[in-house]
């Protein structure tokens, strides 16, 4: 067993409780030293995976750092293998690192980013591709991103991506029987016949990508902007969705001062709104678009929300903005429909003709369902269907479709350019070990197997 | 009584002299090593058991590669061809494949007087029956007259000699290849000393008389008109060819088959051997592949001075009336007589994990093995591992490193790591897919990939080398000459507008404008004024690395990619039993193949990825403990 690490297993101010994890040799230990039991002397009275009520105490000065319950598990039966100590305090970000902070004072070390995954995975309890969606599952932070990384860890991935492979391998083998038996009395494959399956395996792996695309909105969260001139209801707007939203996650301050950036889930996607409301009045977007932090923070948004009053005349600054708008991916917002309005939907879709108007009054909650749809719709782009393809959550595996598909693209060319089958093989041949590296599948014998299964040869 | 008596010393004795055997006692001969050459038959020396031809596609890189390096094989086709194909052509240069059909027995003559008159070799006939081994070192072998013989290193390349059994229908019997006496005890001795033996089976079709064909009925297959010779020693040959001959079976050959299937020794299981995939029996082929109509077979002459015929795909373990019946329904076979009957043979061989990648076994060192006794198949894969077993059991003796050739440098090295990596569940054969780099391992640059190491290890003639230097010189010339070489649009306007292409907008190198497709280095004459008179090989070598550069380059990126792995050494004291994390499959077959590097490693059925993980994280714990240490 190697040394004893510790970190924080709960993201900060999350949620209602704190655990912080030990696991390495000593994390029994460390716990023992720190842990009074409500009943009994020690955690070692307890036997192993027993949640025990008691408290943790800073030993050197005897103060009760906080009430908590704690659960230690004997090697090898755990999740890193390892001997492993569990504290759950409660929730907000002082306990927790307060206790972090005095297991590390007795010998526990800050584990790594993925560390417990990656003892996990020495220790040969898990694999790779399971490690990272494990990783992933500790990290995401919605009940959607919980459902991909749960099914990913099963294998729904692997199974789309074994789809496309498998189609490749076909394709593959016909293409080898052609190169190495060219006695045989066997048909060569046709320039058309590969352009066809080469377009088939590109449309596969291209949805698989777009399916990335989802899954790294969900995992990181949509990164939306709420935009719209002063007292247009940016604020109640947003307080609105904040409202709606199951738990309000965190205050992450953003890289500018003045930013606040907040997590919500509507229908389970992550949205982080960039708050505009957090930026001084004078400094406000709308008369400030062109200073180069508003412009930046504008432009890094995947949503963007523009709130227009419907009860006043549309100004210069609003045309502007709707010109800013066209080429990106944003909803309208007609607000204050309660009061008397002053232009309607169809002026505002004769500027932007392809996108969303939605009428809302934050006050009386029309329109409110109507946005969350927008946005959940507008995630899957309209096609990708909840549970039918399975995301992708994970940059190594989107680095690898995106090689995958930049092979076969080239695949696709040389079948154009006329070159010789064996370069085509080439690029077929890459795309299939791209995609191999997703699933952990390596080139063994399968050509050779579908070939002598698919194909008469012999002297 | 058997009485043992002491016969001699050698530094070398090579078991077997068939392709894997001349390749190996040649070289350690030639790399100055007193070499004993045994033989159960010296009339059997070299000798082509099956189809009477030598290349292939993948097979004809193997000599090619093993011409570079200074062996005999390429030279011995180019003396005993009767027909030369390059096969492929309509594809990819990397994947055009010289074949050549052999006059059987010229093949055996010109390969026997070559070993006669090398210096250092003895040619003896006799069969060895036990191998002498003392605290796992190789001592010496015992023939069954008593004989024994002493000295460092012993090759064993007993191809289908040992434990051999022939099975025709319901007969079967013991025998080496084509009725020659087979090796009884030898492996018995083999076990004794620790090696773990199995069975493999191959097959051979009938031998026809050319006087009962009619070859009216038959497509003729002709030999190239331009013959591409296999040594790079040879610029130019110029021969008579002979032709081979196309048929097909028909429904009527398939009833017969099918109702006499019970009567093959295939399907009668007194078979215990694996066979190859890749030339399964006539009757395999009609049960697996019922819905074919046909099966397509080639006639082919098996030398100048016989009637005897070789009927390509016709290869079964049906009994020899039966044999009779099907093939007569075959047209232009209608009065066939076979001349030898098809048959299936069995033999012993061992499962190459046991040995390392210089072909040395594990545990018994100086004994060194090859061809089909390694698990392969085919006279080029023979000729090859045993041409690399002789280079190996030299420059152990002499004490300098081994020659381990890897996948990105030649099939040589494909076939190899392939055996004593991954293993084999079949007679393993070479094909172009095997290779991971087959755009740079093309049979047309074998000398430019291994000349000057096989001149480093003193296998390569100084000839040779000579030839291979001006080789190699012409094409670096010509390939800066044509990068310096610019040409305006209007020199090339008019021969452009003849070849249908397009006209040159600005002025270009003669490189960058013979990387169009259809243009070729021959078209380009008229408006390149400066051009020398090239040898055809040079011209093509340009040609071919200026059109696929491209490819060739990101083929190139990825070998150092694959390097970098190789190059990441594994001692073979590693306990893997020790090394947490990796699975206990991995830990298995790590400590049963010893790889020599992580790269190695990776190829290792049951070592996944993860495995591959931990052992780099495995070797940065060890590297930074020897730091800590140091």
């Amino acid at each position: 067993m190697s040394d004893t690490i510790a970190a924080i297993a709960t993201a900060p101010g999350e949620a209602g409780i704190g655990i912080v994890r030990l696991s390495g040799e000593d994390s029994i230990k460390i716990l023992d030293q720190i842990f009074i039991p409500t009943k009994g002397k020690s955690i070692k009275d307890y036997s192993s995976r027993r949640l025990t009520h008691g408290k943790i105490i800073d030993p050197s000065t005897k103060h009760v750092i906080d009430e908590v319950l704690v659960t230690y598990m004997k090697a090898p039966f755990t999740y890193t293998a390892e001997d492993i100590a569990e504290i759950d305090c409660h929730g907000g970000i002082v306990p927790v690192k307060k206790i972090l902070e005095i297991v590390l004072r007795y010998g526990a070390r800050v584990a790594e980013p993925g560390e417990f995954t990656k003892r996990a995975f020495l220790n040969g309890r898990i694999d790779l591709s399971q490690a990272e969606a494990v990783m992933d599952l500790i990290s995401a932070k919605t009940d959607k991103s919980f459902d991909v990384a749960l099914g990913q860890l099963e294998g729904s991935l692997s199974k789309e991506v074994k789809k496309i492979r498998n189609d490749i391998l076909e394709m593959m083998a016909h293409i080898t029987v052609n190169i190495d038996f060219p006695d045989e009395d066997i048909e060569e494959i046709t320039y058309h016949e590969l352009k066809e399956k080469a377009k088939h395996i590109y449309k596969g792996i291209h949805e698989l990508l777009e399916s990335a695309q989802t899954g790294r909105i969900l995992k990181e969260g949509l990164s939306t902007a709420i935009i719209g001139k002063p007292n247009v209801g940016k604020s109640s707007l947003m307080n609105a969705l904040l409202k709606e939203s199951r738990a309000i996650v965190t205050d992450v301050p953003g890289t500018t001062r003045d930013v606040i950036e907040e997590y919500v889930s509507i229908k389970g996607i992550p949205l982080k709104i960039i708050d505009t409301a957090g930026i001084r009045e004078t400094e406000d977007i709308v008369e400030k678009i062109g200073v180069e932090r508003s412009k930046q923070f504008f432009n890094k948004a995947d949503l963007i929300i523009f709130v227009l009053n419907a009860s006043e005349p549309l100004t210069d600054e609003d045309q502007r903005i709707m010109k800013l708008l066209i080429n990106r991916q944003a909803i309208v917002i007609l607000n204050k429909i309660d009061l008397p309005e002053v232009f309607t939907k169809d002026d505002i879709q004769k500027i932007l003709p392809n996108k969303k108007i939605i009428k809302l009054s934050v006050l009386s909650r029309e329109g409110m369902e109507e946005l969350e749809n927008t946005i959940v719709n507008m995630v899957y782009g309209g096609e990708v269907k909840q549970g039918e393809v399975s995301f992708v959550t994970n940059v190594r595996h989107q680095n690898a479709l995106e090689r995958a598909i930049s092979s076969i693209k080239e695949g696709i060319k040389a079948i154009d350019d006329g070159l010789a089958l064996d370069f085509i093989e080439v690029d077929i041949k890459n795309t299939w070990e791209y995609l191999g590296e997703i699933t952990g599948d390596t080139v063994g014998e399968d050509v050779l197997d579908t070939i002598f299964s698919n194909f008469c040869l012999g002297k | 009584m058997f009485e043992k008596f002491e016969s001699g010393n050698f530094d070398t004795i090579v078991i077997g002299a068939g392709h894997a055997g001349c390749e190996a006692a040649l070289a350690t001969a030639r790399m100055g090593h007193s070499t004993l050459l045994l033989s159960i038959n010296l009339d059997s020396i070299a000798m082509l058991p099956c189809n009477p031809s030598i290349g292939g596609t993948g097979k004809g890189h193997l000599v090619r590669e093993i011409d570079a390096l200074g062996g005999e094989m390429g030279l011995n086709i180019d003396k005993a061809f009767i027909q030369s194909r390059m096969l492929n052509t309509a594809k990819g240069p990397a994947v055009h494949s010289l074949r050549a059909q052999a006059d059987k027995n010229l093949y055996h003559m010109e390969m026997k007087k070559v070993l006669e008159n090398e210096l250092n070799l003895d040619l003896k006939q006799g069969e060895v029956i036990e191998i002498l081994v003392e605290d796992q070192k190789v001592k010496g072998v015992v023939l069954s007259t008593g004989s024994v013989y002493y000295s460092k290193t012993v090759i064993l390349a007993t191809g289908t000699y040992l434990g051999g059994k022939i099975f025709i229908g319901g007969i079967n019997y013991e025998s080496g290849p084509n009725g020659l006496a087979p090796s009884k005890k030898l492996t018995q001795s083999l076990k004794n000393i620790g090696l773990h033996m199995r069975r493999f089976k191959t097959g051979t079709p009938a031998r026809v008389d050319q006087k009962t064909l009619d070859f009216s009925k038959m497509e003729e297959q002709p030999g190239d008109e331009r013959i591409v010779p296999f040594s790079f020693m040879n610029d130019s040959l110029e021969k008579e060819q002979v032709p081979c001959w196309l048929t097909y079976t028909n429904e009527n050959t398939h009833e017969i088959i099918k109702e006499n299937i019970h009567r093959s020794a295939m399907y009668g299981g007194d078979i215990e051997g694996t066979g190859p995939r890749y030339c399964p029996s006539i009757e395999d082929k009609v049960v697996r592949f019922a819905d074919k109509k046909r099966h397509q077979l080639f006639i082919e002459p098996e030398g100048l001075h016989t009637n005897e015929m070789y009927v390509q795909g016709m290869s079964t373990s049906l009994p020899e009336d039966v044999q009779v019946k099907f093939y007569r329904s075959i047209a232009g076979l209608e009065n066939v007589k076979i001349m030898r009957p098809a048959y299936a043979i069995e033999y012993d061989c061992i499962d190459p994990l046991q040995l390392n990648l210089t072909l040395e076994c594990k545990d018994i060192e100086g004994l060194f093995s090859a061809g089909q006794f390694n698990g392969s198949s085919g006279y080029e894969e023979a000729a090859a591992q045993g041409l690399m077993a002789g280079i190996n059991a030299s420059l152990k003796m002499n004490r300098k490193d081994p020659f381990i050739l890897d996948r990105s440098e030649a099939y040589i090295g494909v076939l190899i790591d392939d055996l004593v990596t991954k293993g084999t569940n079949e007679p393993y054969r070479m094909m172009t897919s095997r290779s991971e780099y087959r755009l740079v391992l093309r049979q047309d640059n074998a000398d430019l990939r291994l000349t000057q190491k096989g001149y480093e290890i003193g296998l390569v003639t100084k000839d040779r080398y000579c030839k291979f230097v001006d080789k190699k010189e012409k094409i670096e010339e010509e390939m800066k000459r044509l990068k310096e070489m610019i040409i305006k649009p209007s020199q090339v306007k008019d021969l452009l507008e003849k070849m249908n292409e397009a006209p040159l907008k600005n002025s270009i190198s003669l490189y960058d404008l013979l990387k169009r497709p259809q243009i070729t280095y021959k078209a380009l004459e008229e408006a390149d004024n400066n051009r020398e008179n090239l040898p055809i090989e040079v011209i093509e070598q340009c040609e071919i690395q200026i059109k696929y550069e491209g490819y060739i380059d990101k083929q190139l990126k990825q070998i150092e990619q694959f390097k970098k792995l190789e190059m990441k050494k594994l001692s073979t004291d590693i306990d893997y039993s020790k090394i947490e994390g990796l699975r206990i499959e991995a830990r298995q077959k790590l400590d049963e193949i010893k790889p020599l590097s992580v790269g190695q490693a990776s190829r290792i059925s049951g070592v996944s990825p993860a495995d591959i993980s931990v052992l780099l994280i495995y070797l940065e714990q060890q590297r930074r403990r020897g730091e800590k240490n140091e």
